[in-house]
């Protein structure tokens, strides 16, 4: 970990790297977020409608409720967890396979660190492209929902909206960006860990890769515990 | 040149090296020999440090490796060049980019100066037409070579080949031979070359040393390994009917 942070060789391929990790991780990621986020904010709202349809309950908590499940947990935490599947195998695998083909001993022999020069630019890259993909997927995830008020005959446009603008409370998104950038750091640090230290062959970078999901979605999930008690209770 | 004291190391229980001394000589290609597990590829690795040894002292021009700090260290390996039994190149970078790397990393050359090198470590091993490509689209042959261009792209003191030839056709490997040599000579360079290639040792083995189960087992040049009494270098040397017949004939 120590080698991970130390001081970069070159300050300026430290940030040419970061950029390319930026797009690679974050922009390749914004295609699939939306997809899922698109389905999963329908999704909520039709669900939500169905459990709220008696008629002294105001059409309004639909919108409120789906906006608040998108912000609070969807958009940061069911993100992180796919994108432990996408890019944390991606991550591992990478690094995994640069490992058994002695790449990353090449650099070594150079003087360069490699732990430092493979993974810091993975970290930084995927903390400042999280906040954006989490915005990304609440914006998604809600147009999603307003997009299903087409189907629900109960709901409509207005009580869908007006329900989004009921009791907002901009701490909740702050919260959730905080969850994302921590989400962000399990995943790349992880992933790479189990890749960096893949020996062996093919099957062990397979593995690898296997071992860095799990243990990303583990620690995403045990973190949100602590973040959400800390930050919500 | 570089001096190898009494070196040991062990995994687990496994002493896969047991106090070998060996001597590399400068503006010489040296050798190391041995079956497969006989601990070459281990000495090789522990020599340019990417393994901590047990016990011993392994000296670059007097330079202590195994009691340096990290950061000397560091800074010694910029003299060292080294090319990977698979060429380990960067697979998602072009061959250019490949030996552009430790200019990028570790020196101020403008990008006009940097082209003038690349070219230079390129033309040098032979390679045309294939800098923007990348190490999947060019062959095994070509990949080593490249591999050789990025190794003596810092001018480096010290070079280390770990089976240069290994998936090489004959033809190939005599190049690579050939190239190690040339290389050797013209930037009088202290070089290592790990093989079990009796072809390599023949074409450009001045001062080899065999290695048997961890342990340094004889040393010599090509002339003396073929008339050695040594029973366990014949085995590995005579091993093949072609060099049998050579054997027979003189």
């Amino acid at each position: 970990m120590g080698k991970v942070f130390s001081k970069p060789e070159k300050h300026k391929i430290l940030f040419r790297n970061m950029l390319q990790e930026m797009d690679k991780l974050g922009v390749g990621s914004i295609l699939i977020i939306m997809i899922i986020m698109f389905f999963m904010g329908a999704v909520v709202t039709i669900q939500t409608a169905l459990n709220l349809e008696n008629p002294f309950v105001s059409k309004i908590i639909i919108g409120f409720a789906t906006r608040d499940s998108i912000i609070l947990e969807f958009s940061s935490t069911v993100t992180s967890v796919i994108l432990a599947g996408i890019i944390g195998s991606n991550i591992a695998s990478e690094i995994g396979t640069m490992r058994i083909t002695e790449q990353l001993d090449a650099m070594e022999i150079m003087g360069v660190n490699s732990a430092g020069y493979v993974i810091l630019p993975k970290i930084l890259g995927m903390m400042i492209m999280m906040p954006f993909l989490v915005i990304i997927a609440m914006s998604v995830g809600i147009l999603g929902g307003l997009a299903s008020t087409f189907v629900i005959e109960s709901l409509s446009v207005q009580d869908y909206l007006a329900g989004l603008q009921l009791d907002f409370s901009p701490y909740r998104v702050f919260y959730s960006l905080v969850k994302s950038d921590v989400f962000a750091i399990i995943i790349t640090t992880v992933s790479s860990y189990h890749g960096f230290n893949a020996r062996g062959g093919a099957l062990e970078v397979g593995k690898a890769g296997t071992k860095g999901v799990i243990y990303s979605i583990i620690l995403i999930l045990v973190a949100n515990l602590f973040i959400t008690h800390l930050m919500l209770t | 040149m570089i001096e190898v004291k009494n070196i040991s190391k062990t995994f687990l229980d496994n002493k896969v090296l047991n106090n070998v001394s060996y001597t590399l000589k400068k503006g010489m290609c040296n050798l190391v020999i041995g079956r497969s597990g006989s601990g070459k590829s281990v000495f090789l690795k522990s020599v340019v440090g990417l393994h901590e040894v047990d016990q011993g002292e392994i000296l670059f021009d007097g330079r202590d490796t195994t009691k340096m700090a990290s950061k000397e260290l560091k800074a010694l390996r910029k003299e060292i060049g080294m090319v990977f039994q698979g060429g380990a190149l960067f697979n998602s970078s072009t061959v250019e980019e490949n030996v552009r790397y430790p200019l990028d990393m570790f020196t101020t050359m403008s990008k006009a100066e940097k082209q003038k090198r690349i070219d230079y470590c390129l033309d040098h091993v032979h390679i045309e037409n294939a800098h923007q490509l990348f190490p999947s689209e060019i062959s095994g042959g070509m990949q080593k070579r490249v591999a050789i261009a990025r190794a003596i792209a810092l001018n480096p003191k010290y070079l280390f080949f770990d089976e240069p030839n290994s998936g090489l056709d004959p033809v190939t490997a005599i190049i690579i031979d050939n190239l190690i040599q040339e290389i050797t000579k013209e930037l009088n360079v202290t070089t290592l070359v790990i093989t079990h290639d009796m072809n390599s040792v023949m074409e450009i083995g001045e001062n080899i040393m065999y290695v048997y189960q961890g342990q340094k087992w004889w040393e010599g040049n090509k002339k003396e390994i073929f008339n050695t009494n040594n029973p366990e270098l014949n085995d590995f040397v005579f091993a093949s009917d072609l060099f049998k017949s050579i054997k027979k004939q003189n």
